[in-house]
C-alpha cells in the first residue's frame, strides 16, 4: 500500500466518521464542528488530485464562511435537547420514507454509471490555478461572467430583504 | 499531486525547518510579550519589567511557569470539550499560516539544497485568507462553550470583526496579484528582489492590509472582543491558567506572522537592496537574508506595540463603518486604478 492510499483512506475514514457525526449527533452546534471536519477532510481529498485552487476555495468559501455563519446562527439560538420541540411520529415516518427513496434513486443512477477510466498519460497540473484561470477565462467566459451575474443579483437581493 | 518524490532526505528536511519554524514562532511570541510591557513603559516613561533576570529577560519564563501552576477552572455549566477545543483552534490556526512564508532563499549542504520554506504552493496566499479565515473558530467556541454571555457577546464580536475585515484585506490582496501575476510569495518575493518594494506600487493597498492586519489579531484600536471595560475581559473570560495562556499566546503568534507577511508582500521578505552586488558566499547571503527578513519583521511587530500604546479603542460602530463604509470601497478603487494602469500599460489607450 503505497503513501497516497494511506493518507487516502485516513482522509475518507475521517470525513464518513465526521458526515455521521453531523447527523448523530444531538446537539446542533457538535452537528456544524462535524461538518466542518468532513470539509476539512474533502479538501484533503482535493489536495490529493492536486487540484489546489479547489482546495483552498473548499476551504475559505465553506469552512472559512459558510460555516462560520451557521455556527453563529446556532450559538445564538442556543438550541438544545430541552427546548427542542416534539415531533409528530407521522413525520418521523415520512422523512425515514423520502430518505430511503432518495437513497434508492442515488444507488440506481450510480448502479448504471460507467466509471471512465484514468488514462495514465492525462495531465496532472490542470487544476492549478493558472491553468484553471485561463480556461475560466477563454473556453468558458460566458458562462462565468453569467454566474458572476447571478452572484451579484443574489446579494442585491440579500440586502433588499435585509433592509425589510 | 506527485508523492513518488518523497523520499528520507525530504522527509527530514521537511520536519526540521517544521520544527525550526515552531520553535522560533513560539520563542518570539514569547519574548513578544516581555518587548510589549518594555515598549509600553518605554512609552509611559517607566521601567518596565527589570526584576527577573538582566532586563527582565527572564520574564515570560517565569510568566509561562506561573500559568502553567496556577489552578485550572472549567465552569461546571461549561461545554467541557468545546471549552478545550477553543484555544487549541486558536493556537492551530496561529501556527498554521507559516507554512507558505518563505523565510529565507536556499542553503546549501555539501551540494544538498534546502529551500527555506516550507512549502511552495502556487496558492500560498489564498492559504493565508483560508487560515484567517478559520481563525474565527477559536474565538467562537471558546465563547460560546463558557457558557457565558459577557463571553458570548465577545464571541460574536471578535467573529463579525474577523469576517469583516477579511474583505477589504482580500481585495488589497488581489490589486497585489495583478501587479504580480504569481500567488506564489516565493515569486513574490523574487520579484521585488530585481524591482522595486510593492509597497511603492501598492501604497494603498499596503496600508489597507495593515488596518486589516490589526483588525484579525484583534489588537489595538480593534480588540473590541476583548474590552474589558465593557464585557469584562471578552471571550476567555472563564479561561484560567494555560488555556488563557494559549489565547494570549496565540495572539502574539498571529501578530509575528502578520508582520512576516507584511514584510515579505510588500517590504521584499527575504530580499534586500545590493543584496546581489556584494560578492559573497550564496549561502552568507542568505543567512543575510533571513536576518534582513526578520529585522523587517521585528519592526512591524514594534509598530504594533507603538499603536496599541498610543490609540485609544474604536467604538464598536466605529470599526464596523471604518470596514464597511471606508476600506471596501477604497480597496475596490484602488484595485480598479491598478487594472486601469496595468492595462494602459499593456497596450496604450
Amino acid at each position: 500500500m503505497g503513501i497516497d492510499m494511506i493518507i487516502f483512506t485516513v482522509l475518507s475514514a475521517i470525513a464518513i466518521a465526521a458526515a455521521l457525526g453531523v447527523i448523530l449527533s444531538k446537539n446542533p452546534v457538535n452537528s456544524v464542528l462535524c461538518m466542518i471536519t468532513c470539509f476539512v477532510a474533502i479538501a484533503g481529498h482535493y489536495i490529493m488530485l492536486n487540484a489546489q485552487f479547489l482546495f483552498v476555495v473548499h476551504l475559505i468559501v465553506y469552512t472559512g464562511a459558510i460555516m462560520v455563519l451557521f455556527l453563529f446562527v446556532l450559538m445564538m439560538m442556543n438550541l438544545n435537547a430541552d427546548i427542542e420541540p416534539q415531533k409528530r411520529n407521522w413525520l418521523k415516518y415520512a422523512g425515514a420514507i423520502s430518505g430511503g427513496a432518495l437513497l434508492l434513486v442515488l444507488v440506481a443512477a450510480l448502479r448504471d454509471a460507467s466509471v471512465p477510466a484514468i488514462q495514465s498519460g492525462a495531465p496532472t497540473d490542470i487544476g492549478l490555478i493558472s491553468n484553471l484561470g485561463k480556461t475560466l477565462f477563454t473556453s468558458y467566459v460566458v458562462p462565468f461572467e453569467l454566474s458572476s451575474v447571478l452572484f451579484l443579483s443574489a446579494m442585491v437581493g440579500a440586502v433588499v430583504i435585509g433592509k425589510k | 499531486m506527485d508523492l513518488t518524490l518523497i523520499d528520507k532526505y525530504f522527509l527530514i528536511e521537511k520536519i526540521g525547518l517544521i520544527s525550526a519554524v515552531l520553535a522560533i514562532s513560539l520563542l518570539i511570541a514569547m519574548y513578544s510579550t516581555w518587548a510589549e510591557r518594555k515598549v509600553a513603559a518605554w512609552i509611559q516613561d517607566r521601567r518596565g519589567p527589570n526584576r527577573a533576570g538582566p532586563f527582565g529577560l527572564l520574564q515570560p519564563l517565569a510568566d509561562g511557569g506561573k500559568l502553567f501552576f496556577k489552578e485550572e477552572i472549567i465552569p461546571s455549566t461549561a461545554n467541557h470539550f468545546l471549552f478545550v477545543l477553543g484555544p487549541s483552534m486558536a493556537m492551530l490556526t496561529a501556527c498554521l499560516t507559516s507554512a507558505v512564508i518563505p523565510w529565507g532563499d536556499v542553503l546549501n549542504f555539501g551540494g544538498y539544497a534546502v529551500s527555506l520554506q516550507i512549502a511552495d504552493v502556487n496558492i500560498g496566499v489564498l492559504w493565508i485568507m483560508a487560515v484567517v479565515g478559520m481563525g474565527v473558530y477559536g474565538i467562537m467556541i471558546g465563547g460560546w462553550a463558557s457558557n457565558n454571555k459577557f463571553s458570548l457577546l465577545a464571541a460574536c464580536r471578535g467573529a463579525s470583526q474577523v469576517i469583516s475585515y477579511e474583505l477589504p484585506m482580500g481585495l488589497a490582496l488581489i490589486a497585489l496579484f495583478m501587479i504580480s501575476g504569481s500567488l506564489s510569495l516565493k515569486d513574490i518575493v523574487e520579484q521585488q528582489r530585481d524591482g522595486l518594494w510593492y509597497v511603492v506600487l501598492q501604497p494603498v493597498g499596503f496600508l489597507i492590509f495593515l488596518i486589516c492586519a490589526f483588525a484579525e489579531c484583534n489588537r489595538t484600536p480593534f480588540d473590541l472582543p476583548e474590552a474589558e471595560n465593557e464585557l469584562n475581559g471578552g471571550y476567555h473570560l472563564e479561561y484560567s491558567s494555560m488555556k488563557l495562556g494559549f489565547y494570549l499566546f496565540a495572539e502574539y503568534i498571529n501578530m509575528f506572522i502578520s508582520s512576516a507577511l507584511m514584510a515579505t508582500l510588500y517590504f521584499g521578505g527575504y530580499s534586500f537592496p545590493y543584496m546581489d552586488s556584494l560578492g559573497l558566499s550564496p549561502n552568507l547571503v542568505t543567512i543575510l537574508g533571513i536576518c534582513a527578513l526578520f529585522l523587517k519583521t521585528f519592526a512591524f511587530i514594534f509598530f504594533f506595540m507603538w499603536v496599541r500604546w498610543t490609540l485609544p479603542r474604536f467604538r464598536y460602530d466605529q470599526l464596523m463603518k471604518l470596514g464597511w463604509k471606508v476600506l471596501i470601497p477604497l480597496a475596490l478603487l484602488n484595485m480598479l486604478i491598478t487594472g486601469a494602469v496595468i492595462l494602459y500599460r499593456q497596450n496604450g489607450f
